[in-house]
């Protein structure tokens, strides 16, 4: 399998006031096109911010980063933001779904970026909810869904502009068990059937079991290189 | 237009802060929409097309003083001058002090002077040959629905009769209406025969309020007017002669500057209403910051959220501010009747693009800054509530 992404000596230094904190420290890293990656690891480990960097949500402070061959390390804020409409799909603990848009008008949101007409991108974000199984909830609002079937409006969010890459922080981590399953094993299908690339932060070894890799990260550094589930 | 429901949703996420808000901003234009109707009407009133070719004569004291009725001939024989009627401010009270309107005695030729004034024939002679006869504008005969034949009593303010009685009595022999639309609020004034005025009067008798001169060319008046006024120089009834729409200033200026009282007021209203629609804007902002933090997520760059939060500002205004003006376009008209010409018969084009101006640009200063702070965020900080 060809590499999607491709990290060399990557480090992220945040500034607090005065203070330095060096949060990732060179890190080497290459995920494998169509690979389903679980990033595990304490609080304060640095999970979510090589999961913000990978996703093209912060920059890094040292090293490279290439998604699908392109540098994204070096883009402009404006650069990055297109790119990222492109070529990334997010999903959050929270699902952070707008709340006074409909389950099909959040879906609908990526796609305003695009030139779609507003029938086509009606059609996508119809097919995306068909896929998550969320057809017959288009028209609720998110206050009216299960904390399950928000984040699985999160997922069809995040798949309807076709993205290479899924990029999830914490997708069950507020979810019960039954709710987490059907969520894990949606993202298992998305990259088993659709080939999607997915990096999964996660505190949970059972939602780990799910991916077909898991990293572990400790202050800063990879601790273990990839383990074949 | 992909975004507007974006906007309208954000809008009216909380529904009870955005519906008082639009409310305020409802109240503010609604006055803007009254206020600038008044002012209009009155700059209108001094900006008289067919007033052009005439120009007033009155004393440099004082409009309230009187010049001498010897002054007619000197001003006929000025170069330029094709015609001089006179008239005097009566000032009269029809039934109640608030049923105020303009009522003057004028000389025979007053109507062949205001030409803009139509009076069929038969009612000018009517008037010619009736010594109480008064004709008056149609929209105040519709007001008091007042027709021909009617006798219309004034109680006198300034001149009472020689028998010392505050009573006068007209009779209405006709009704003039003016042909242009713009200038409707010309139709709030009765006039009536001088003659009968000056012999009935107590006092000041042959003393004239101001003259009107017709003028062979509006480019000659500035010319006329210092020669009628070189007539009258270093005697003790020193003129001031001006253009019928300086006359009409200076005349509206006795009451107020109606156009500072409007800046004034408006310019506290717009003050107060920025800080009000600012703070509910940077409020709402403030609340939805991990929202705007997800559009940026998924693509929306910097100027793209700046521009949904401005236009978010912008709509709130519009919606308040255009249902404001439409409200006083409502109102205008049913006030107008009762205005004695103060107000126009409604909303002119001129107030609603002022006040749609006034709507954008309040628009933008109150979304700017929370515009900017939603621009500017940090995703990851944003995502982390940081």
């Amino acid at each position: 399998m060809s590499t999607l992404v491709e990290i060399r000596n990557l480090s992220k230094v945040y500034t607090r006031g005065k203070q330095k904190i060096e949060v990732l420290h060179h890190i080497d890293l290459d995920i494998a096109k169509g690979d389903f990656l679980a990033l595990m690891g304490p609080s304060g480990s640095g999970k979510t911010t090589l999961l913000n960097l990978i996703g093209g949500l912060d920059t890094p402070s040292q090293g490279s980063l290439s998604v699908g061959g392109q540098r994204i390390d070096s883009l402009g804020e404006g650069a990055l933001a297109k790119w990222r409409s492109e070529h990334v799909g997010f999903v959050f603990q929270f699902y952070n779904l707008l709340p006074m848009l409909t389950a099909q008008k959040n879906v609908e949101l990526p796609l305003l970026l695009t030139k779609l007409s507003a029938a086509q991108r009606k059609q996508n974000a119809a097919i995306a909810l068909k896929l998550v199984d969320l057809a017959d909830r288009a028209t609720h609002k998110p206050t009216e869904l299960s904390g399950g079937q928000q984040q699985r409006v999160a997922i069809a969010r995040a798949i309807v502009s076709d993205p290479d890459l899924l990029v999830c922080d914490e997708p069950t981590g507020d979810l019960d068990r039954q709710s987490a399953q059907q969520v894990l094993e949606l993202l298992q299908m998305l990259n088993r059937d659709h080939g999607k690339t997915i990096i999964m932060v996660t505190h949970d070894p059972k939602a780990a079991e799910f991916a077909s890799h898991t990293l572990h990260l400790d202050k800063g550094t990879l601790v273990e290189q990839a383990t074949q589930v | 237009m992909k975004y507007l429901h974006l906007v309208w949703a954000a809008l009216f996420r909380r529904k009870t802060r955005t519906f008082f808000t639009i409310a305020s901003v409802l109240a503010a234009f609604l006055l803007f929409g009254l206020l600038d109707s008044v002012r209009t009407a009155f700059a209108q009133a001094s900006e008289s097309v067919a007033g052009a070719n005439r120009i007033l004569t009155m004393s440099r004291i004082s409009f309230t003083m009187s010049l001498p009725q010897s002054l007619l001939a000197r001003i006929q024989a000025v170069p330029g001058v094709k015609e001089v009627a006179y008239a005097n401010w009566f000032g009269g009270v029809y039934q109640d002090p608030k049923n105020f309107f303009a009522n003057e005695a004028v000389s025979e030729n007053f109507f062949s002077v205001y030409s803009d004034f139509v009076v069929p024939p038969e009612q000018l002679a009517a008037f010619r040959n009736t010594r109480t006869g008064a004709i008056v504008g149609e929209a105040l005969a519709q007001k008091y629905g007042w027709k021909i034949g009617d006798k219309i009593p004034l109680q006198a303010t300034i001149f009472p009769q020689k028998d010392g009685s505050n009573a006068w009595t007209f009779d209405l022999v006709g009704i003039y209406r003016v042909a242009d639309p713009k200038e409707k609020n010309n139709e709030q004034a009765m006039f009536f025969n001088w003659k009968y005025f000056d012999e009935a009067r107590q006092f000041g008798n042959g003393a004239i309020g101001w003259y009107i001169e017709k003028v062979d060319d509006p480019a000659n008046a500035d010319r006329i007017a210092n020669a009628i006024d070189a007539i009258s120089a270093n005697s003790d009834h020193e003129t001031k002669t001006q253009s019928e729409n300086a006359f009409t200033r200076s005349f509206v200026s006795q009451f107020a500057d109606i156009g500072l009282i409007v800046a004034g007021i408006m310019s506290a209203v717009f003050f107060t209403l920025i800080l009000l629609t600012g703070n509910t804007m940077a409020q709402a902002v403030r609340e939805r910051i991990p929202e705007l933090a997800i559009l940026k997520t998924l693509g929306f760059s910097n100027p793209g959220v700046l521009a949904l939060v401005l236009a978010e500002s912008v709509l709130l205004v519009l919606l308040g501010g255009l249902a404001g003006i439409a409200l006083a376009a409502v109102v205008v008209p049913a006030m107008s009747v009762h205005a004695s010409g103060l107000l126009p018969d409604n909303v002119r084009p001129n107030t609603w693009a002022l006040g749609i101006g006034l709507m954008l640009a309040i628009g933008l200063v109150v979304g700017v800054l929370p515009a900017l702070r939603g621009m500017h965020l940090k995703i990851v900080d944003a995502l982390a509530g940081r």
